[in-house]
């Protein structure tokens, strides 16, 4: 028997449908859309042995390539550091900044709004910093500027100058489903008139704290991950950077335009760094998305899972999926493919669902061998070719927050 | 955006509590800098006592002192946490391991490092499962969890603890980043008036035209200036005097947000 739910006290009202104008992505599959796209479609995942910095952990990770070389513009070169480059390498992608560029001739520069996530920020720099402190005062060495690179706020001020934009902007920095959350910060500053348009989604870069801190809780693997697998041992890490532009939906939608069509937040209020092993709170998550967008679980084609790969995270969603949805729908996780990018897996995943639905296959996963049989999801293990309507995708981080989004055909 | 504030918390130096607060910030008493203690929260299960930092028991102390004012149960109410940091003594204890030649984490500090720590404590805590959200903007991180908290609470209809919250940092980070003292503070907004309302929030976006509102007090100007949760001081003042008043708070390098302050009728 499923768990009793609480009674869901939060109001839920239908949302205001925001329209994806554009999206850019990088990860270890690639620069850009196409790149993804077609590593998807042949199977081709991103993770390698790690040799990254000086780690010396045997897991492997989806390192994006060319992070080291992809200088920032000059005049913002105090925010030098991986996490920024990262954001930048997205942000140069995908015909993005020509699209903001639009959108600011439609809207004003001061009414688009900048909602971005990360998790860890441009942390490494001051992982580098501790390792050249005076030997005698113990001081941090000349140059390194803790606002601009460290500061979990630095990625709204890098973007919003980045791409001249005078909007609110701020960091959710809520774990791993904080790129999913930004999508729900738009929705509500733009139903709230304080912007017109919002740039959401985020980046998050390796380093030493996340992978020495995966790899002290034992969540890592020493293998490429294989959600959903009978011999799933752990996640693999990755870092990624991607965007959404985001606009009031017309009222005569182009052919073809992918529109937000739900969010949904909830909170486990069980455990700092374990699920809900009923997975309450992910469920919470689905059924709030749901009600925000008017559908039912039935309407739903695929599902893209938060799925990291740990035993019991996976089993954990699986039974909050088939509580909701059964054993019919369509699933999968991509984290095979991109490694767990932590504050970034939102956006990555949310970009990757709505290029699926453009491109008409749900994704498989590739170190997936053999299902779980404790885990009754219909779980791809290879893609297949859809026809979808709707799209749903999952995440959720430490300290139990969830967020679920749903995407579907505009009109 | 319209709200009311049904519950304040407040805890910072010479600022422990509402009540106390309120007297310092309408100048019925002088200010006087004492230090701030922190100890956990008794909501808290006892391994989370155990296990919870500075930022957690801050976090915590305002924003149950706001639910409790307010007399709400604290698992209806959604939350947005701001802070311009994660735990700065946790996050200083990791730098340090990793420079070492034993790079091994601790996995409670690990957990704790994390930015939405405080909220995943009190999720715990009050057995919410309503939407939190943790979000940070580096000096003008309350501003920034005021607008959300805001819309939250006028789009969505959400009743909504707001937790803003930020401490010091130990040596040799405090040098590249000077925050002068802790202060949290909280405020429990509701979009409906109700017989719990204590004040009228009218909250306006616009483009920057005046200077931000100051502090008469000098202890008080310099924490509002050495704290980013303490930007919310004038606000807070403007709260303690009941009189309709309205407060700029700068926001981003080019925008501020108004808000005007009025009586709750």
């Amino acid at each position: 028997m499923p768990a009793a739910l609480p009674p869901t006290v939060v109001k839920q009202t239908e949302l205001q449908s925001l329209k994806v104008s554009q999206v850019c992505i990088v990860s270890s599959l690639g620069p850009g859309v196409d790149a993804t796209l077609e590593a998807l479609r042949t199977g081709r995942g991103g993770l390698k042995p790690c040799t990254f910095e000086t780690v010396t952990l045997e897991t492997h990770v989806g390192e994006v390539a060319g992070v080291d070389r992809a200088m920032l513009p000059e005049h913002l070169a105090a925010f030098e550091c991986r996490n920024n480059r990262l954001a930048n390498m997205a942000l140069e992608l995908d015909g993005f900044e020509v699209a903001v560029t639009d959108a600011v001739a439609r809207h004003g520069a001061e009414r688009i709004g900048v909602f971005l996530g990360t998790s860890t920020s441009g942390i490494l720099t001051s992982e580098v910093a501790y390792r050249h402190r005076d030997p005698v005062t113990g001081a941090l060495p000349p140059g390194y500027d803790f606002a601009a690179t460290h500061s979990t706020g630095a990625l709204a001020e890098f973007v919003s100058r980045r791409l001249g934009l005078s909007g609110p902007a701020f960091v959710v920095s809520s774990a791993c489903a904080t790129t999913a959350k930004v999508f729900a910060n738009a929705v509500r500053m733009i139903e709230a008139g304080l912007c017109d348009a919002a740039v959401v989604g985020g980046a998050d870069s390796l380093c030493l704290t996340t992978l020495y801190g995966f790899h002290s809780l034992e969540l890592v693997s020493s293998r490429p991950c294989a959600p959903f697998d009978i011999d799933r041992d752990g996640v693999s890490l990755g870092e990624a950077a991607g965007f959404v532009l985001l606009e009031r939906a017309d009222r005569a939608p182009d052919a073809g335009a992918v529109t937000l069509l739900g969010v949904g937040e909830s909170n486990d209020a069980y455990h700092m760094s374990s699920p809900h092993p009923e997975g309450v709170g992910a469920r919470l998550a689905m059924e709030r998305a749901l009600s925000r967008a008017n559908l039912s679980a039935s309407e739903i084609d695929y599902i893209n899972l938060h799925g990291t790969a740990t035993p019991y995270g996976d089993a954990a969603e699986d039974r909050a999926i088939i509580e909701i949805f059964g054993t019919d729908t369509a699933v999968s996780s991509t984290k095979g493919y991109t490694g767990h990018t932590l504050g970034a897996a939102g956006v990555v995943e949310a970009i990757i669902s709505v290029l699926c639905l453009k491109a008409g296959f749900m994704p498989g996963s590739p170190q997936t061998r053999t299902q779980d049989p404790r885990l009754q999801s219909r779980y791809l293990l290879a893609n297949e070719d859809a026809r979808m309507d709707r799209v749903m995708t999952n995440s959720f981080g430490f300290g139990g927050t969830n967020c679920s989004l749903i995407f579907g055909w505009a009109g | 955006m319209r709200t009311y504030v049904e519950g304040i918390g407040v805890l910072g130096p010479g600022l422990c509590g509402w009540p106390a607060a309120r007297e310092a910030l309408a100048g019925a008493r002088p200010h006087v800098d004492v230090g701030v203690t922190l100890a956990p929260s008794p909501l808290l299960p006892a391994a989370e006592r155990r296990r919870c930092v500075p930022t957690v028991r801050l976090a915590m102390a305002v924003g149950a002192e706001a639910v409790a004012h307010a007399d709400r149960d604290p698992s209806e109410v959604a939350t947005v946490f701001t802070s311009s940091s994660g735990d700065p003594d946790t996050l200083h204890q990791i730098l340090e391991t990793l420079a070492s030649d034993q790079r091994e984490l601790s996995p409670t500090r690990f957990h704790n490092s994390v930015h939405n720590a405080p909220a995943g404590y009190w999720s715990i805590a009050t057995r919410s499962r309503e939407p939190s959200t943790s979000l940070s903007r580096e000096d003008d991180s309350f501003p920034a969890g005021l607008i959300e908290a805001a819309a939250e609470a006028s789009v969505d209809g959400w009743v909504v603890a707001l937790i803003a919250y930020d401490l010091p940092y130990p040596a040799p980070l405090d040098a590249v980043r000077r925050i002068v003292a802790p202060f949290g503070v909280a405020l429990l907004l509701n979009p409906e008036r109700t017989s719990r309302s204590l004040a009228r929030l009218d909250i306006a976006l616009s483009a920057r035209t005046g200077e931000a509102t100051r502090m008469a007090d000098a202890g008080l100007e310099a924490l509002r200036t050495g704290n980013p949760a303490a930007r919310s001081l004038p606000l807070l003042a403007a709260l303690a005097c009941g009189r309709e008043t309205s407060v700029i708070l700068d926001f981003g390098p080019s925008q501020q947000i108004t808000v005007k302050v009025s009586p709750p009728c």
